[in-house]
């Protein structure tokens, strides 16, 4: 499939583009361009002009700065695989980008694409759900920010307005009892998760103290169960109680790969999978 | 049509092309570089693979306007600079390639990989080309060219 | 000791070489059809339906035709002027019947992707915006998706004429088997189904055809598996001469029986160039691949085996159904994969007692025909499937059951009970050394350790028998102009190097190695000086091509005789230069030598030389032929059998039902190898396929005759991470037939991989007491044979 026509515009800032955005309702940003020039290939859509914001310079780079870890939206995959800050400051997501795709694919695609375009199978928006991710967010307003908790609306869907761009994601740095685990269960290497677990929690003496556990590919939308991991947590952590959580907190669907009971059955094998390590010494599970 | 201006394999290229052309669709269509295949035109068999500013992509996910100002490889030029000689050489001897439709992507994915040094396992190369299919081989042969070809480079370090 | 034509000094025949020739494919400087640019060449993409049963009403294309680029849009009843359609049967495949086919579809759609209106422009991206602003009027009809229904008494017939949708029915009975399961121990009963496939091909089919008005000639670039079939075909429903058509398959990105049947958009595309008078070019994109490339492998068995408790096999018993497409595919048809399935299940084992009985079923879902291995895979999984569920029965090892029951090596020739006759076959040797290959014992100990820690591994075997080089019988008598021989044509050029034309093809498997290496060693000329010509119907013999496993054997024999008359003819030639006889000469390394003693006497490109430009110095009467050709045809076999065993190592994950492949072995027996190094990588390649089948492939359908999974993420093919290493090990058995002794070996590995997964799975999951035979072999249905959803 060819795509369809389109015009093509490259601002050279980020206030450009929110005002070509804003001029042109039918537009689309286009970053790493993997998830969206596969669609057009596909003639899945067909917007008016793609706007590239592939090299703007304000949506780069990685640095600690007041207390968090500042990931600009165009990082790209291979970057996030290879960054020292990144290792030590949000090692689940140096250790989840290694299941994204392919090398070729990560070459290209960016952290902010993959939040913004929120697929519920891909790995990133869990990830950031599992840090408690702040979104930097700039539009003809002004810049915002937003929990990651609250940016992700459904499928596909974020409260990204048609005129704004995410910018950045912040991410607390990772404390020095901070535990985290990742799992996804593909049918081959690269694929898109049958189901998926981020986790990021702090172990004590008495056990973890705080945990996060974001699920994806189950649902229409990257999905924290809270519940669940309460009952993970202290002295005495109940995989049964949890297990039984997660078919409230969990809306699993049916695809082509598994229907809604397998995919929950599938849940609460990586529950103990990913979880139970991190009761352990090592405290790493991926 | 935007102009371009792009090097291909060591080659300054300045050219007109509708954005929704895909940087294959430019090699093959407009500079007769035919090399790089298109097998599904949705990112996932590989067949497509080049090196765009030192990087291998997915050609088919690359659109050729993005390409401006960048420096292309195809397994034309890369061929040509003999720097894969020894890779290729290995493919031959071990028939690594029944085909040949996938293995211009597979050696470039391959030469990503040798890149790095060493001498991955079969389990790391398997890995490292999960992302270019391959109908004929069943993939022990070229698991068997990349890493004859790794062990060889590191002896020769 | 006398050496056998193929003991020559410094034979090729049985060595492990590269190709020659491969260095501009790793180049990237290959000619595939999906390459080739033609000035003034207009591209074509084909307006599908979208149902998979619907009336066409009327078809507006009066928007699209005003659009850039477009050059002219063609509708189903312009195309049936100048392209007629076609029925897809045979005559010995008795009571077969099929609907005309068009190359457009004309009033009635039968499959959601048949092509319906075709839209040619300046560009592929042109001719697609086109045909989004075609508007065809459909009326939805009630579309037959499901083989049972269409099966059933009353179920309303896709073609009306017809009666019915049961296009094929097979019916075999040898032996008695009642008796034989009254007087078993046990029978069993199970069910087998098989997911639907489609070969996938990295390149996907391509045609660039080009009619040239003022020669009044066709030249059709084309990747086909048979040319010559092919340019019969094209002349026949565009009413030209063959002399007025060439057909040239280039370098072809793969094929595995895809390639090798008649499509509607070739046709197509072949009528618009006459039409045009402009070279017409069609690529497929993988979308319209999934639903247009032909499908197999539809299959649901009933089978059952009988077995007394010293472990004899007493029966095998099987109700066939497959769900083919609306047409049965031209010219080979879509039922004799069906017809396969009949004549191989326990054709492995000396069992008199066979019944069979297939049905081969219309339906509104893509079109089915031959892909690799045909029927193979089905009649192995069933029948190695059954052999487990005896032994299990009995409480017998899975491989003392075949022991007991696998023909002996001795036993040949010998005619199996659905009528297939063996020249001579090694199962048992075969076991042997797959046994001595997998090191059975100390897997059998893996397997227990990993048991106690709770991990669940399995141990497979299939042993199978594969149809290849096959004569006639398959195709040339039941009345398709589709040939069974293929030729060779030799010729000494003027440097007294070698051309030799074949009529086999290419796909990758390595035909024109094969054929230098037979033609080298048959004539005594390095194989450097010898160049192949393939896949030209105006520069090669007739013939009929590469498929069913046959280049090798067939197209191999042709070659290594005609390299023998021609090395006759230059032994003639040198004689009377050498004044000697030819009987005491030889021809080594392309020199002449006396036979005796290996003195060089003449180089060739000496005795070229003399030939061509002196002849005035040779006897008046001498026929100077440095050229020869000769054809082959089997004849006393209708199919040369092989004979082949593997066995699967994998592990089960029983909390996820994922399946890891650990490790695979193959013992394959294909005569004698013309080149080692690629029948394994065949092997290997063909495995690779089987367990794709396995575990991942499947074409899926929802109940209104939609493929749901008509893509690249969601139809899951094999790739590196998932795969295992495979051994390859040989016996030989040659053919007498044949003076290479060489038979086929393209798709014995996509035979039996499936099968020996499934027992692996099933071996794994014995602790549970659950038994699956139903591929693909997918982490839910592992879970919900598990109970564990």
């Amino acid at each position: 499939m060819k795509a369809p026509a389109f015009e093509y515009l490259r601002p050279t800032s980020v206030i450009e583009a929110i005002a070509l955005l804003g001029q042109h309702p039918e537009a689309k940003l286009i970053a790493g361009g993997q998830s969206l020039l596969a669609s057009l290939n596909l003639r899945l859509s067909q917007p008016s002009h793609l706007i590239d914001i592939g090299r703007l310079p304000e949506l780069r780079g990685i640095a600690v700065h007041g207390g968090v870890l500042r990931i600009g939206a165009l990082t790209r995959h291979a970057e996030t695989m290879t960054s020292p800050e990144i290792a030590t400051h949000a090692p689940l997501l140096a250790a989840a980008i290694h299941h994204v795709a392919h090398a070729a694919i990560r070459s290209r695609g960016t952290i902010g694409g993959s939040l913004a375009n929120a697929d519920p199978a891909a790995e990133l928006p869990a990830c950031a759900l599992a840090l408690d991710a702040t979104l930097v967010i700039i539009g003809p307003g002004g810049e915002r920010r937003e929990k990651a908790t609250d940016f992700f609306t459904g499928l596909f869907g974020t409260t990204l307005a048609p005129d704004e761009i995410l910018t950045a994601i912040e991410v607390p740095l990772a404390a020095a009892n901070a535990v985290h685990g990742f799992q996804e269960l593909t049918r081959r290497s690269g694929d898109y998760a049958i189901v998926g677990l981020a986790a990021q929690g702090l172990r004590g003496a008495n056990g973890l103290s705080a945990l996060r556990l974001a699920w994806f590919s189950i649902g229409s939308k990257a999905t924290l169960t809270p519940n669940a991991a309460a009952a993970l947590l202290g002295a005495q952590p109940d995989f049964t109680r949890a297990a039984e959580m997660l078919a409230q907190e969990l809306d699993p669907h049916d695809d082509l790969q598994a229907n809604a009971a397998t995919r929950l059955t599938l849940a609460r094998v990586l529950l103990r999978r990913v979880a139970g390590p991190l009761l352990t010494p090592s405290g790493i599970a991926a | 049509m935007t102009e371009i201006s792009l090097t291909v394999n060591g080659e300054a290229i300045t050219a007109n092309v509708l954005p929704r052309t895909h940087l294959v669709d430019f090699l093959r269509e407009e500079l007769g570089l035919t090399g790089a295949h298109l097998g599904c035109e949705h990112g996932v068999c590989g067949a497509c693979t080049v090196r765009l500013d030192g990087e291998i992509v997915r050609g088919c996910l690359v659109l050729a306007v993005q390409a401006d100002g960048g420096n292309v490889e195809t397994i034309e030029g890369i061929s040509d600079t003999g720097e894969i000689a020894d890779l290729q050489q290995a493919f031959i001897d071990r028939n690594a390639l029944q085909c040949g439709f996938c293995t211009p992507g597979m050696l470039i994915a391959a030469q990503d990989l040798l890149r790095h040094g060493g001498v991955p396992s079969r389990e790391e190369i398997r890995e490292h080309l999960s992302g270019n299919y391959c109908r004929c081989t069943g993939y022990h042969a070229i698991v068997d060219a990349v890493e004859t070809t790794a062990k060889q480079r590191e002896a020769a370090q | 000791m006398s050496l056998s034509p193929v003991d020559l000094p410094n034979s090729y025949i049985g060595r492990a070489m590269p190709r020659p020739n491969l260095a501009r494919l790793t180049q990237g400087r290959g000619e595939y059809v999906s390459d080739l640019s033609l000035p003034r060449m207009l591209h074509v993409v084909f307006l599908r339906s979208p149902y998979a049963h619907a009336e066409i009403v009327s078809i507006d294309s009066s928007e699209a035709a005003k659009m850039p680029g477009v050059a002219r849009i063609v509708t189903g009843r312009e195309l049936a002027e100048i392209c007629s359609p076609w029925i897809g049967v045979l005559g010995h495949l008795k009571g077969l019947k099929s609907a005309p086919q068009h190359a457009l579809a004309v009033d009635r759609a039968c499959w959601q992707g048949e092509p319906v209106v075709a839209i040619l422009a300046r560009t592929r991206a042109e001719a697609e915006d086109a045909a989004e602003r075609i508007y065809v009027d459909y009326t939805e009809l009630a579309p037959v998706v499901d083989a049972f229904a269409a099966a059933a008494l009353g179920a309303v017939p896709i073609h009306a004429d017809l009666g019915d949708n049961i296009a094929f029915e097979r019916k075999l009975d040898a032996g008695d088997v009642d008796a034989a399961a009254a007087s078993s121990d046990h029978v069993i009963a199970q069910r087998f189904v098989f997911g639907r496939h489609t070969g996938v091909t990295l390149e996907a089919r391509s045609i660039v055809a080009d009619w040239n008005r003022a020669e009044q000639r066709l030249t059709v670039h084309l990747g086909s598996q048979a040319p010559h079939m092919m340019q019969n075909i094209i002349a026949k429903h565009l009413a030209i001469e063959e002399q007025q058509v060439r057909v040239l398959t280039h370098d072809v990105g793969g094929s595995f029986g895809i390639k090798v049947h008649v499509y509607a958009e070739d046709m197509a595309v072949a009528a618009l160039a006459k039409l045009m008078g402009r070279p017409v070019k069609f690529f497929a994109d993988r979308l319209e691949s999934f639903v247009s490339d032909i499908h197999a492998r539809d299959h649901v068995v009933d089978g059952r085996i009988g077995v007394t408790n010293e472990g004899r096999i007493t029966f095998f018993d099987i109700d066939d159904i497959t769900g083919i497409g609306p047409f049965s595919v031209y010219p080979r048809t879509s039922a004799v994969e069906a017809n396969q399935v009949v004549n191989l299940v326990g054709g492995n084992y000396a069992v008199p007692n066979y019944r069979a009985r297939a049905r081969v079923v219309f339906q509104n879902k893509t079109p089915t025909s031959q892909y690799r291995a045909v029927g193979h895979p089905i009649a192995c999984s069933v029948t190695e499937g059954l052999v487990d569920l005896a032994a299990r029965a009995i409480g017998m090892d899975v491989v003392e059951l075949r022991r007991r029951n696998l023909y002996a090596d001795d036993a040949y020739p010998c005619t199996a009970a659905s009528g297939i006759k063996f020249e001579g076959l090694s199962h048992h040797a075969s076991l042997d050394k797959l046994l001595a290959m997998m090191d059975l014992p100390r897997l059998r100990k893996d397997q227990a350790e990993a048991r106690a820690r709770g991990v669940h591994r399995g141990i497979g075997f299939a042993s199978f028998i594969e149809i290849t080089n096959p004569g006639p019988a398959f195709y040339g008598v039941g009345g398709a102009r589709i040939s069974s021989q293929d030729g060779a044509t030799v010729k000494l050029d003027a440097t007294g190097a070698v051309t030799v034309q074949s009529s086999i093809t290419e796909q990758g498997q390595g035909s024109a190695a094969i054929i230098a290496q037979v033609t080298a060693t048959a004539i005594g000329v390095p194989i450097e000086r010898v160049r192949v010509i393939l896949g030209d119907t105006d520069n090669t013999p007739y013939g009929g091509g590469t498929w069913a496993s046959r280049g090798a054997g067939i197209g191999g024999e042709a070659a290594f005789q005609a390299g023998r008359a021609l090395r006759d003819n230059i032994l003639t030639v040198a004689a009377a230069i050498l004044q000697s006889t030819p009987e005491h000469l030889d021809i080594r390394q392309g020199v002449v030598v006396d036979a005796a003693d290996g003195r060089a006497r003449l180089d060739l490109s000496e005795l070229a030389r003399i030939a061509y430009f002196r002849p005035d110095t040779l006897p008046r009467d001498m026929q100077t032929e440095l050229m020869a050709t000769r054809h082959y045809v089997p004849r006393d076999y209708g199919f040369a059998f092989t004979n082949g065993i593997q066995a699967s190592y994998l592990e089960v994950d029983t909390e996820t039902g994922f399946i890891r492949l650990l490790h695979h072995w193959v013992v394959e027996d294909c005569g004698q190898p013309i080149n080692p190094l690629l029948v394994d990588e065949q092997v290997r390649g063909g495995v690779v396929q089987g367990l794709g089948a396995a575990l991942f492939e499947q074409c899926r359908y929802d109940d209104q005759g939609q493929m749901i999974n008509a893509n690249m993420a969601d139809y899951l093919v094999p790739m590196a991470g998932e795969m295992p290493d495979i051994a390859v090990g040989h016996v030989i058995t040659p053919t007498a037939e044949s003076a290479i002794g060489a038979k086929g070996a393209g798709e014995a590995g996509t035979a039996g991989a499936a099968a020996c997964v499934a027992n692996a799975v099933n071996d794994a999951l014995s602790p549970f007491g659950v038994v699956i035979t139903e591929i693909p072999l997918t982490p839910e249905l592992v879970l919900q044979a598990l109970g564990r959803v």
